[in-house]
């Protein structure tokens, strides 16, 4: 279980996260939705442990700072940040994980775990390509290649369809999935998709630097909490009266 | 042996050439994926401040120059991450600064300036034993971190966020990356001059990166690269009695483009 109590977070005179406060269960699919700026990525920072925080974060009853990292988070940043000049192969970006630094060369050994885990997400076929040359949803695979090769019980995912054709983001929707049940992990998902809020998530965040709201979809999209957080209901509309929420 | 090498200045000049060379090539990966390349620039001229400094009080320019200049990338490195002022910016304040001082204490002190043109251009016969002898402590280092540090500034470079997730002490990774960068620089100011140190650690990174499908390849074609070119622009600058800093750079130059037209024809 992931317990965040009494989340605060302020930089300089600005407060980013006010009094964030949920409890996802063990195998959760929470997907964090709000507008831009409203602290959806420094949540990610928090869990990640980059951003200082006042209040506390535990992982299954652990502080956030007594953690072993690797072996319990995997982690896909947003590939729209990425240096894709960095001259790299795919199978070098995904040994990183399992290094812990960049690799110099690659024993058999490293090689073929390395090659496990990109196979694990479909993507066997790129090892040997330039980062350079991988398309958004290619790249993204070999991410994710990288956080699940420790096996991780808590995958974090940052706005993962930005950058992403529909196709290559409902793609890799379905792989996170299937590695949520197979692994028995618990997904974060920071999104402006809402489909994947209310279609795949067992539970909903929606934050405005304050947190509106959290519970099930059902719960946690409701008209008010939207309108709250996002001025409007928007394009939301049709998922909230024609979808059927997972949860 | 080759006439060139007889005389014991081309002889030092040789060797500290071939080792601070391979140095900046194998620095100088690090300035263009960090997008640093400017930093080259501002340590070279902040290298000009503590030089002249120690021309005005009459002790060997190295001495003031080497911590000088690490004191001018510490202070950069402070400006960039205690204040809302970009890199590039604490750079430029650093390298108008270091110029200006390097300025005013050459106009105060007396008589000819040779020695301030020698450093501003480079010259193949101001190495001294010492400039060798501390070329060979700092090349020695170099290839301790190649060891220990490498694979941690590498990560860095790519993603500085992802090297932090995993705890690598980042931050003190990058000062003494910054140190040993400005150690470099100065030791090398009097092979290929102040004007040029920073054409001398980034082309021959860039023209490795044009040439590299992998980081590792990158580090190993810019040092080769930049190596090669030293011994070369050496040899044709005793020859043809020319400058050997701009000889050097424009040897490096010469092989970027070779790398510049067959990456382009490569990817055509």
């Amino acid at each position: 279980m992931i317990s965040v109590r009494n989340l605060v977070v302020q930089i300089g005179d600005r407060t980013i996260l006010d009094g964030v406060h949920f409890e996802l269960p063990s195998q959760g699919f929470l997907a964090v939705l709000g507008p831009n700026g409203g602290g959806k990525s420094t949540l990610v920072r928090c869990l990640l442990r980059l951003q200082p925080f006042k209040g506390h974060i535990d992982f299954d009853a652990r502080a956030a700072d007594q953690i072993e990292f690797g072996a319990l988070i995997g982690y896909v940043p947003q590939i729209k940040t990425l240096d894709r000049t960095f001259p790299a192969k795919a199978s070098e970006l995904v040994a990183t994980a399992l290094k812990k630094k960049w690799p110099w060369t690659m024993n058999a050994a490293c090689s073929s775990i390395v090659e496990g885990a990109l196979e694990r997400v479909g993507a066997a076929h790129l090892k040997d390509q330039q980062i350079r040359n991988l398309s958004g949803g290619e790249l993204q695979r070999v991410y994710l290649a990288r956080a699940v090769i420790g096996n991780p019980k808590l995958l974090i995912l940052d706005e993962p369809s930005a950058g992403v054709d529909q196709a290559g983001a409902a793609d890799l929707l379905e792989i996170v999935e299937s590695y949520r049940k197979s692994a028995g992990a618990t997904v974060i998902m920071v999104t402006h998709d809402w489909e994947v809020a209310f279609h795949h998530a067992t539970h909903v965040l929606v934050l405005k630097t304050k947190q509106i709201s959290f519970g099930t979809a059902d719960q946690a999209l409701t008209d008010g909490a939207i309108r709250e957080a996002f001025g409007h209901v928007g394009h939301s509309h049709g998922v909230l009266l024609g979808g059927h929420s997972h949860a | 042996m080759p006439e060139f090498l007889v005389h014991p200045f081309m002889q030092r000049a040789l060797l500290a050439g071939m080792m601070l060379s391979a140095l900046s090539g194998y620095y100088g990966v690090f300035l263009v994926q960090r997008k640093l390349s400017f930093l080259g620039a501002g340590l070279g001229h902040a290298a000009f401040g503590g030089i002249a400094l120690g021309l005005l009080l009459g002790v060997q320019p190295l001495w003031i120059a080497l911590p000088f200049t690490v004191l001018v990338a510490a202070g950069i490195s402070w400006v960039k991450s205690h204040t809302r002022l970009t890199g590039d910016t604490a750079i430029g304040i650093f390298f108008s600064v270091s110029v200006a001082l390097g300025i005013l204490f050459l106009s105060l002190k007396s008589g000819q300036q040779t020695d301030a043109f020698s450093y501003l251009f480079g010259s193949i016969l101001s190495v001294s034993n010492t400039d060798v002898l501390t070329s060979l402590a700092l090349f020695a280092t170099g290839i301790l971190t190649l060891w220990t540090h490498w694979a941690a500034w590498a990560y860095a470079s790519f993603d500085e966020e992802a090297a932090l997730i995993e705890g690598l002490p980042v931050r003190t990774h990058d000062t003494l990356l910054t140190a040993l960068i400005a150690l470099t620089i100065v030791l090398s100011v009097k092979i290929v001059g102040i004007l040029l140190v920073a054409a001398w650690m980034v082309i021959p990174a860039a023209a490795g990166r044009l040439l590299s499908p992998t980081f590792r390849l990158m580090t190993l074609g810019a040092v080769a690269i930049s190596a090669i070119s030293a011994v070369v622009g050496l040899y044709l600058s005793y020859a043809l009695d020319l400058p050997s800093g701009a000889v050097i750079v424009l040897v490096q130059s010469a092989i970027f483009g070779i790398a510049l037209i067959y990456q382009k024809i490569r990817s055509t």
